[in-house]
């Protein structure tokens, strides 16, 4: 949760809503990738791409 | 008010602690945990530097990270977003390190200092500084000037690769950046990278090459012609532009596009076991050169943009020793200090009194010297500690009762051509042996570089070495009006005492170059007649200055060789252990630990328990 604040304090101070969207996708491909190689989450990714 | 600075996750972690504007203690990571520009948090320096201080986690005021991972996660996004869809592979190796370790970085600095002692979350403050203020703020505060230009320079930071700051009675302030994607120290970093060396540990081994490049040669010339006109935008302001195409660390995992370099230069991208030749030589002096006329071109726009007659450097960049030379030379500014710390490790020291300076306001004091204490802030080892080591490796040594004896003793091995390991008092901090942790030997010895390079350090033969000169000593031997106590300045040897060239120098190749006898201090004359000198000063370093004197009344000459207490690739020795591994692992005659001499030829151990493998770097 703190790093949510933190990511989002940092963000309005930048004034940089645009990122908004690219940081959430790119975090859950991030995640994606991280547990895609090596755990049960890898027919997941398989389905999706 | 103790603050505790750190640098890490990037390359050569280390930490510092400063009370109020006092440096207390500060050492590198990779001499603790023994590899080199290790990049992991630095548990072993904060140790280190709490032990000294007499302190635990919880006495610390705040930490101080030096930079911020938030503002540099934002830059990575931008610059993918705005290559897109080049940049995939680099992407997707990338991205998965940020989200496990880089972007939760103040829950992974809780967990590690956790491991120091109880740490109250809510207690501790947390702060986290830009990148090039904390270089900024390393060169500015310690300094000892109240009023100066500062001037930062190095590969990355958040988004500045470099920048000009004022600093007035205690103030800071960033006047003017060069952003991302252009920077001088990554221009520097791919030719590094395409004469063979490793990026981010062997740009000084290009700086080294260069001068055996043939000056105004039309090879020379036409290499410098290309850079400036296909490589990079140098700019009268002080800021350069990057041409992206021929470069790949925006994008990819390399730092060139190898194939457009090779077309450009019509040469191949050297190999690292690829023997060096006099195309890569002028190609080392031609980027050396267009480096120095960047360099400049910055420092007179701080001077315009600030006025001041004093300059403060910091950033990897200041390390080129040359480059700071020419600064120097141009007259720009009156004073200069170098924070010798100039890498990314000085970032934690930074940190440090950017967060007491600017954010606690505590009072500043300009001072005729500056506060570096000569750089020895690392760990020191009393006598029965030495001992101890020497025990455990029943080692032969002799006891010196009496420093004068000790120093008599060390400097008349040494005139004998006797190469010492010399390991007293704190440790440097920065990339420099400074003679605490420090190989000392002959510099009028014809056969000594050779003997140093191959059968001490285990290096490429065409390194040089760097003298030790007594301060009061300077101008007997070098044409430099200005103390260089940090071996941050080249200077030329005095003309009296040159050696005539023959008259084939230049088409000699470079073994050969490399071994003609330059001066009468050969082993610390680079082949352009420079040497990258080191003035020992009585206030910082008594010893070692004593040491020195005693050398001169024996042999009429106040300097000895200096270069770092270790081989290729491994970190400089910390520890008496590490020293006496390091000494016998080598063809190093005598080892001096405190007042502890020991002779190798009395050793009854067996050098090959000590063999060890350091990746070269």
């Amino acid at each position: 949760m703190e790093f949510l604040k933190d990511m989002w304090n940092f963000l309005k101070e930048r004034k940089k809503y645009w990122l908004i969207p690219m940081i959430i996708v790119l975090l859950l491909v991030g995640i994606l990738i991280i547990f895609g190689g090596s755990s049960s989450v890898a027919p997941f990714v398989y389905t999706l791409f | 008010m103790y603050i505790l600075g750190i640098s890490a996750y990037y390359h050569d972690s280390a930490a510092c602690i400063i009370y109020n504007d006092e440096i207390i203690a500060a050492a590198h990571e990779e001499r603790f945990s023994r590899k080199k520009h290790d990049s992991g948090f630095p548990t072993n320096s904060v140790k280190y530097c709490l032990n000294e201080s007499g302190l635990t986690i919880a006495d610390i005021e705040a930490v101080v990270y030096y930079e911020k991972p938030f503002l540099k996660f934002e830059r990575l996004l931008e610059s993918y977003y705005h290559f897109a869809p080049q940049g995939l592979t680099s992407f997707i190796k990338s991205i998965p390190v940020w989200i496990r370790e880089k972007l939760f970085i103040k829950d992974e600095l809780y967990s590690q200092l956790k491991k120091n002692g109880n740490l109250d979350k809510k207690k501790l403050k947390l702060y986290f500084s830009e990148h090039h203020l904390s270089h900024a703020a390393s060169a500015y505060y310690p300094s000892g000037f109240d009023s100066a230009a500062v001037l930062t320079l190095d590969g990355m930071g958040e988004w500045a690769s470099a920048s000009i700051a004022c600093g007035k009675d205690g103030e800071l302030k960033i006047i003017k950046e060069l952003h991302y994607p252009n920077s001088l120290g990554l221009l520097y970093s791919a030719f590094t990278y395409f004469l063979g060396f490793v990026v981010n540990s062997g740009e000084y081994k290009l700086m080294g090459l260069a001068p055996y490049g043939i000056e105004g040669s039309e090879q020379t010339e036409k290499y410098k012609n290309i850079i400036r006109e296909k490589l990079v935008d140098i700019r009268p302001d002080g800021s350069i532009k990057l041409d992206m195409k021929y470069y790949g660390f925006a994008t990819g995992l390399k730092m060139i596009k190898t194939r457009k370099w090779e077309n450009l230069f019509g040469i191949k991208k050297r190999e690292p076991s690829e023997s060096i030749s006099q195309q890569h030589c002028n190609m080392a002096l031609a980027i050396q050169q267009i480096t120095e006329e960047i360099v400049l071109n910055m420092a007179k726009e701080a001077k315009k943009l600030t006025g001041e007659n004093n300059l403060c450097l910091a950033g990897g960049v200041a390390l080129n020793c040359v480059a700071n030379s020419v600064i120097l030379s141009s007259g720009l500014f009156e004073k200069i200090f170098i924070q010798p710390a100039s890498g990314d490790a000085g970032g934690a020291l930074g940190a440090a009194m950017a967060y007491a300076y600017m954010h606690k306001k505590i009072p500043f004091t300009a001072s005729e010297s500056d506060k570096m204490k000569g750089a020895f802030l690392g760990p020191e080892f009393s006598d029965s500690e030495v001992l101890k080591t020497l025990r455990k490796y029943s080692a032969d040594y002799k006891y010196f009762e009496n420093n004068d004896d000790l120093f008599a003793f060390t400097a008349k091995q040494i005139s004998e051509g006797k190469v010492c390991g010399w390991f007293r008092g704190r440790m440097e901090y920065g990339p420099r042996a400074l003679g605490n942790r420090s190989i000392l030997a002959d510099a009028r010895n014809s056969e000594m570089q050779k003997k140093l390079n191959l059968k001490i350090k285990f290096r490429e033969g065409f390194r040089p070495f760097a003298p030790s000169v007594l301060s009061e000593d300077t101008r007997n031997y070098f044409d430099i009006e200005v103390s260089s106590p940090y071996m941050l300045y080249t200077a030329p040897v005095n003309a009296s005492i040159r050696n005539k060239l023959p008259d084939d120098y230049n088409e000699m190749e470079l073994m050969k170059k490399l071994y003609t006898q330059r001066s009468v201090i050969p082993a610390v004359t680079h082949c352009d007649f420079s040497a990258r000198l080191q003035t020992v000063h009585k206030e910082t370093n008594p010893n070692y200055h004593a040491l020195i004197t005693k050398f001169k009344e024996l042999t009429g000459t106040g300097l000895i060789v200096n270069t770092s207490f270790n081989v290729r690739g491994e970190p400089i020795v910390c520890t008496p252990d590490d020293a006496f591994r390091c000494f016998m692992r080598t063809e190093m005659d005598i080892l001096i630990m405190q007042n502890y001499v020991l002779i190798k030829e009395h050793q009854n151990i067996k050098p090959e328990l000590f063999k060890e493998k350091f990746k070269p770097d």
